[in-house]
Formats: C-alpha cells, structure tokens, sequence
C-alpha cells in the first residue's frame, strides 16, 4: 500500500491518508477483503502519530470504505454499499471542479473537455490498471 | 491511544503562571499549560522563544520564580527522585560523558534507572548500530545523537522529553527519532514533549501544540483544532481597493485591487459570513501547513 504523506500540502494528515486509501481502493490497488496494516505499522511506516493513522481509519469506517472485523484488522469493505459509492462520486466530483476550473482558465470549452474525456476513455479501454 | 482515557486521567505536566526572567531578560512570562498523558506534546518557537527554559523548568533544573510546575503531580526541585526517574530526557546539546565508550554509558545511566530494560537498550544499541567499544567522543554527530537516545529510552519513562531533538541531524537519524517518538506513545500511556523548530516533524507526530514567541504562550490547542481553524482565504471585491480591507480572524494579509489573500484564525464557514460581511466572494479557502501557521501568528 503506497502513501505519501507531505505535511507542507497543508492537507490535515489523517485526510492524506483517507483520500489516498479512498483512490487506492477506487482504483482497484485495493481490493474488497484486503487487509489494511495495523495502526501502529502503518504510523511507524509513514512517521505520524498512531492516533492520526487511528483517526484515519475511523474516518474510512464511516465512510463504509473500510470494516472492521471482529478479529481486530481493518479490512477494505465490499464497495457495492450506496454509502460507499457516493462517497466515491464525492471524491471524483472534487477531481472533475479542479478539471473544469483548469479548462476554463486555458480556455477550452465544457464541450471540448467532454469530448476529450471521452478520446481518453476509448484510449484507456484495452489498458489494465497497473502498478 | 484512546483519546478518552487520556482527559480522564490527570495531566502528567501540569504549568500554571509560570514567568522567569534573567536579569532584565523576561525569558518566559505568564506561561500556563498541560500535557495529557498518553500524546504528543509540540513545543514550538524561534530561537530564544523560551522553549529550553520551559522545558528546564519540567526538568527541575530551574526553579519557578512565578506561578508552579507540576510533573506527575509533583513539584521537580523538591522531588527530583520522584520525577526524573521517571523522565527520559535528550537535550539539544546531547551532553553526554565522552570519556565513556557505549557500554560504559549504557552501565551508567542504567545505575540512574531501576526500570531500565537490559533487553530492550541491546536491541536499541543493535537498531542504532553502535559498537560497545566505541568511545563516545568518538562518535559522529548522528550516532552521538543515537547513543543520547538509548539513554533516554531504555528505562521506559513515562515521559520523553526531547528537546530539538532533531536539530543539526541528516534525515535518517532524524527518522530514528520520529520512530521513537512514535513507538513510545504507541504503549499505552507514555507521553512524549518535544520541542522542535521543524515544523514537518511536529505536524508529523504531535497531537497537542504550543507556539511560544517571546517567552509568552500564542496559540497552545490540539493539531486538529489547529488545523481546522487555519485557512487561506482568496477574496475577491466588486471595486478596488488600495488598501486591505479588514477581515474578522486574519492574521496576514496580501493583495492588491480586487483580489486580497488572508492567512486567518476560523473555520471556513465563520470566514465566508466574514467575506460576506464585507462585501467579497470567496474564490479560494486552502488549507494551511503548521510552518504557515508558525509563520502567521509570529509576523507582526
């Protein structure tokens, strides 16, 4: 599980973490079942405090990306849950208001874009997500 | 690890009116605070801000003129035995004996602490990758900082005190120390205080922190509260203005025109009724980084 944390973002530290999970699991580089490392490997890993990593997961519990099971372990939770995908669409509408926001300051229509994304998508289809 | 237990227990520093002053120097004036157990204390300040003095005070090495310093529920200077014991301690100046070499510190500092772990200073000694033959004067500025480390870990204390711990240290051995940080606060309920001017590093790993300017305390809060209550706001007026207008909470200010950037104390929704108020739009509100914050609160 790879995450970068940068405390210069500005960015609170456990949202880094929750949104960096979040993309990793919507990306399909985290799968339903899988196991999260434990808080304190993960603090040790990435140099924060264990409560910040903690409140992460807490966070990503709510959010019902996450589950925590009875054996203790934080687990990625089956994504089919309406919570889950709206919490999805959340995060991408954030993506798409800075990728409005940049065509607009280049001057490239709504159209434009729409039309680009769409080239990208054809382009992108016979690609496996890697990494 | 469990916020709620730590307000249930008493601070284990506890400061209240403390004020010293050197000669005509006020080096520290009217400072309360109190560390919880089980967290990460941040003690930020410039250079001569007062934190070496504050920290001296926990220590019982200085005795407070004004107001009291309570370790544990004691005072330091009466019961030094009661507290140091229970402290460990790395100064910025690392003043270890240099005529020892690693085992004879190791042997030393462990006749200072009955709770000192054999087992756990070995492994410390092997992480750390210091020969027990090696004199200390010997040893390069990082591995010194390393050996000052294992002193002050390996009798457990309850409570780590470190004191620009990272100071003049290249990313590796600065990295040893974050992870002791974090490693000690991770069993239950030891607490750590640090005092730091990487500001990275404290956003990192502290839960609580204070800004100390002057020997007087500016902001002392939680790192979320912090963060959740510092903003960059980009406001955007329908005429020009040639000169900033004034917004309720900022702290600095930029701009020229239509457009005036704030660094500000309030959470986004208090400063888009204060933009409103004013007559402005918000066109940006960004997080800021503790640096930011430092930075805004100290700038007169």
């Amino acid at each position: 599980m790879q995450i970068h944390i940068s405390p210069a973002d500005g960015v609170p530290i456990y949202l880094q973490i929750v949104n960096q999970i979040k993309y990793l699991v919507s990306a399909g580089r985290l799968t339903a079942g899988e196991e999260l490392p434990p808080i304190r490997t993960l603090a040790e890993k990435l140099v924060v405090n264990p409560n910040t990593v903690a409140r992460a997961y807490r966070e990503l519990e709510g959010a019902g990306v996450v589950e925590k099971r009875r054996t203790a372990g934080t687990y990625v939770s089956d994504q089919g849950s309406p919570l889950a995908r709206r919490e999805r669409l959340k995060i991408l509408s954030e993506r798409v208001d800075a990728l409005l926001a940049e065509a607009r300051q280049m001057d490239i229509s709504f159209e434009d874009v729409v039309k680009l994304a769409e080239k990208r998508h054809a382009a992108m289809q016979p690609a496996v997500i890697e990494e | 690890m469990n916020p709620q237990s730590a307000l249930d227990s008493p601070p284990v520093i506890e400061i209240r009116k403390l004020s010293r002053t050197f000669g005509a120097m006020k080096a520290l004036d009217d400072i309360s605070l109190s560390v919880s157990r089980g967290g990460v204390f941040g003690l930020i300040g410039g250079n001569g801000a007062g934190k070496t003095t504050l920290i001296k005070h926990i220590l019982g090495m200085l005795k407070a003129q004004y107001g009291h310093v309570r370790v544990f529920g004691l005072d330091p200077v009466d019961n030094p035995v009661g507290t140091l014991g229970r402290i460990g301690y790395l100064s910025e100046d690392r003043d270890l004996p240099d005529w020892m070499t690693v085992r004879e510190l190791m042997n030393y500092t462990q006749a200072f602490f009955p709770s000192w772990d054999e087992n756990y200073a070995e492994q410390l000694r092997e992480m750390f990758d210091l020969a027990p033959d090696a004199k200390i004067k010997s040893l390069s500025r990082g591995q010194r900082a390393r050996a000052g480390l294992l002193a002050a870990l390996a009798h457990r204390p309850e409570l780590l005190v470190l004191d620009e711990p990272s100071s003049g240290l290249d990313p590796i051995v600065r990295r040893d120390i974050l992870g002791a940080i974090i490693r000690t606060i991770a069993d239950e309920g030891r607490t750590v205080l640090f005092s730091s001017h990487l500001l990275d590093e404290v956003e990192r790993v502290a839960d609580q922190v204070t800004i100390i300017h002057k020997g007087r305390i500016l902001l002392t809060s939680t790192m979320d509260q912090i963060k959740d209550t510092h903003r960059r706001v980009t406001l955007r007026f329908n005429e020009f203005l040639d000169r900033p207008p004034v917004l309720v909470g900022a702290l600095t200010y930029e701009g020229r025109g239509q457009e005036w950037t704030f660094t500000c104390n309030g959470e986004s929704s208090q400063l888009r009724r204060a933009a409103e108020a004013i007559g402005a739009t918000v066109v940006g509100d960004t997080a800021l980084s503790l640096d930011e914050i430092f930075v805004s609160h100290v700038t007169e």
